[in-house]
């Protein structure tokens, strides 16, 4: 007896909508076993899980605010994925962000009218910069991005870390965080005894341009062809190394801003530790949302109720809070196992 | 800074740029069998960490070391194998893959931690390897202290290499790993069975990455701590391209690292001008450099990356 698989047709647009569901679904049927090794209650588990990142207006805020640098890095993931460039700096690139809108945040007293938006797009240049080094180096010099990607990260939050041991220390503690910024440098809180900002609606707005660039503007027709096949793309006409350039500015220029957020929208200073990891989890909800914006979103609202909610979770029950972590690992492999069923059927032959 | 070049310094130095080596080059040469055969592992830093923690564990309850080495290699057996049945089997992205693995067995392997060891006050010890002094030969002045009064596993590793070199350009099953990854049409038709040899060299691939974290573990810090790892794998993977897929060059840019390492520590220990955080940097920045001088446009397996579906 054989098995194999077969490539199928198109599968229809429900059958794909479908798809990540099921992979979110068998995760946590995976994470039952672990919730059981910590001798929990799986449902008691996940019900606080839900129950604490949903069950109450201040609780909803909380989960709003994970979420906002989830879609954005989610974005930034999603974008340079569809191009191919396996951009998996979102983390450096987002501490970047948040050390310029902190240096910034300290120093530049303009109206928030004026400070907001000059700190947004300073701090997506600091994550676009960062990203177009290593958007450059694959380009002209055929250098492999995902390595040097992945090493700049641990560069950028080491440097951090000696800022703030120094020229960034606020001296009136013993903590290596910085002072905090200026009042007319923050993002208006939305809802008042929440802490949801309007970096929220900065993610939002980011979401939808994503969706326009990559399925209404030729830049995102000539990411999506150089993503799916880069050589016929180059005899197609369209320009290769350029696009990948311009991917990676889009998807550091993403990143970047989720590090605005969390220093003017959040903490108000520059911490050591500003994102736990919200980069590399940016990469799973891109895979889980399919590349695709609104997906993108979805996910990352999926991933903030999560986090937020593995903490009042493990309190309760006892369960280790890293079990969000491993989720969103599980979810990432078996969203790609799944995936393969779309495109190719099982079929068992019996050998003759 | 009058002591720097003293014999005795440089002796220290290059002993300890050896240890640093370790971990990264069972790392690099288990990355390397593994690509050899078409198949990229991101999932190497979570596989050092997670061997890490199962070397970590084994020998806080057992107290035999051994026994440590060959449950890290185990564990990172089976991790693999996870990686191996999705790419291999299913054709599915090996960045994408990879890279949930490390998520996976990262977060696992901090899971598991806190639920059998919980949140002590100082995170308990391990008895680590002793230094083997290898007699006579030890005694050597000089080259004695430097090579041969190292821990066994790098012993172990420093032979790992040629070992590989031998089994990768000398053997029947090292051709047949070959030509899968350069190009398994071709290697099929001459009777290689190409998911095999993929699911071998990945597996072991993946024991060797868990050896690799297991030296932190149970030979340089002796206990277990979340952010050990600390891209080594990453860097690991930049070495398997600096080294041309080469077991040979591995080595030597293991050694490169390691050296850059045990600089910036005793720069550390010097009080040096800089920020200490600087001199930490360092290692990776100089990995980045490696990759820009040495290995640009670099001459991947044929096949890497590239999944093999039998028509």
């Amino acid at each position: 007896m054989r098995i194999r698989l077969e490539k199928r047709g198109p599968i229809s647009f429900r059958a794909r909508l479908a798809l990540p569901f099921i992979a979110v679904a068998i995760s946590f049927a995976f994470s039952f076993v672990l919730i059981l090794l910590a001798r929990a209650n799986p449902f008691t588990a996940f019900y606080y899980i839900f129950y604490g990142a949903l069950g109450s207006p201040t609780s909803l805020g909380e989960t709003a605010v994970k979420t906002t640098p989830l879609v954005l890095t989610g974005l930034a993931a999603a974008v340079a994925f569809k191009a191919r460039f396996y951009n998996l700096g979102g983390e450096g690139q987002l501490y970047l962000g948040a050390l310029c809108a902190a240096v910034l945040g300290l120093h530049l007293a303009l109206p928030r009218a004026l400070a907001v938006p000059v700190i947004m797009a300073a701090g997506c240049a600091a994550g676009a910069a960062w990203a177009l080094c290593a958007g450059m180096l694959k380009a002209r010099l055929k250098v492999d991005e995902v390595v040097v990607t992945l090493l700049s990260n641990y560069i950028v939050i080491y440097i951090i870390s000696a800022l703030l041991d120094g020229p960034l220390k606020d001296p009136r503690t013993m903590w290596p965080n910085s002072p905090p910024i200026l009042e007319s440098a923050r993002y208006p809180i939305l809802i008042a005894g929440t802490r949801l900002h309007a970096g929220a609606l900065v993610a939002l707005a980011a979401a939808a341009a994503v969706w326009w660039v990559m399925k209404r503007s030729v830049l995102g027709f000539e990411i999506a062809a150089v993503g799916a096949n880069p050589k016929a793309a180059g005899y197609a006409g369209i320009p290769v190394a350029r696009t990948v350039v311009l991917t990676a500015i889009m998807s550091g220029g993403l990143a970047g801003l989720a590090g605005v957020g969390e220093v003017i929208g959040l903490h108000y200073d520059l911490v050591e530790k500003i994102s736990p990891n919200y980069g590399y989890a940016g990469v799973v909800i891109a895979v889980l949302g399919g590349l695709n914006a609104l997906g993108v979103v979805c996910a990352a609202l999926l991933f903030g109720v999560l986090i937020t909610g593995a903490e009042l979770m493990s309190r309760y029950t006892g369960v280790p809070v890293f079990l969000a972590d491993v989720i969103q690992g599980i979810v990432l492999l078996v969203m790609c196992a799944v995936f393969v069923f779309t495109q190719c059927r099982v079929r068992v032959t019996r050998r003759t | 800074m009058t002591e720097v070049l003293t014999a005795a310094f440089l002796a220290g130095l290059l002993a300890a740029m050896l240890r640093m080596a370790t971990p990264i080059l069972f790392a690099a040469l288990g990355e390397c069998l593994s690509e050899r055969s078409g198949v990229l592992n991101l999932g190497i830093e979570g596989i050092m960490f997670f061997g890490a923690l199962a070397a970590f564990l084994t020998a806080y309850f057992t107290g035999s070391l051994p026994l440590a080495v060959a449950a890290a290699f185990l564990s990172g057996a089976l991790l693999a194998l996870v990686h191996a049945a999705l790419v291999v089997s299913l054709g599915v992205s090996q960045h994408v893959s990879g890279l949930g693995l490390t998520i996976f067995s990262s977060g696992l392997a901090l899971f598991l931690y806190r639920l059998i060891i919980g949140t002590p006050a100082t995170p308990p010890q391990v008895a680590p390897f002793a230094v083997v002094r290898i007699p006579l030969l030890a005694s050597i002045p000089f080259i004695g202290p430097v090579l041969f009064e190292q821990y066994a596993l790098t012993y172990l590793a420093v032979l790992m290499a040629p070992l590989l070199g031998l089994v990768i350009y000398r053997t029947h099953w090292g051709l047949a790993l070959r030509a899968t990854g350069e190009n398994p049409e071709a290697a099929d038709a001459m009777g290689v069975n190409v998911f095999f040899v993929r699911y071998v060299s990945v597996v072991l691939g993946g024991g060797l990455m868990a050896v690799g974290g297991a030296f932190l573990s149970v030979a340089q810090f002796n206990m277990f701590l979340p952010g050990m790892v600390a891209g080594r794998g990453w860097v690991a993977i930049a070495l398997v391209v600096f080294g041309k897929w080469r077991p040979g060059r591995i080595f030597l840019g293991a050694l490169l690292f390691g050296l850059f390492d045990a600089l910036q520590l005793r720069l550390q220990a010097a009080g040096a001008v800089l920020p200490y955080q600087y001199l930490l940097l360092l290692p990776y920045l100089v990995t980045i450099l490696l990759l820009v001088a040495f290995a640009r446009d670099p001459s991947y397996p044929g096949a890497l990356l590239r999944a093999y579906r039998r028509e």
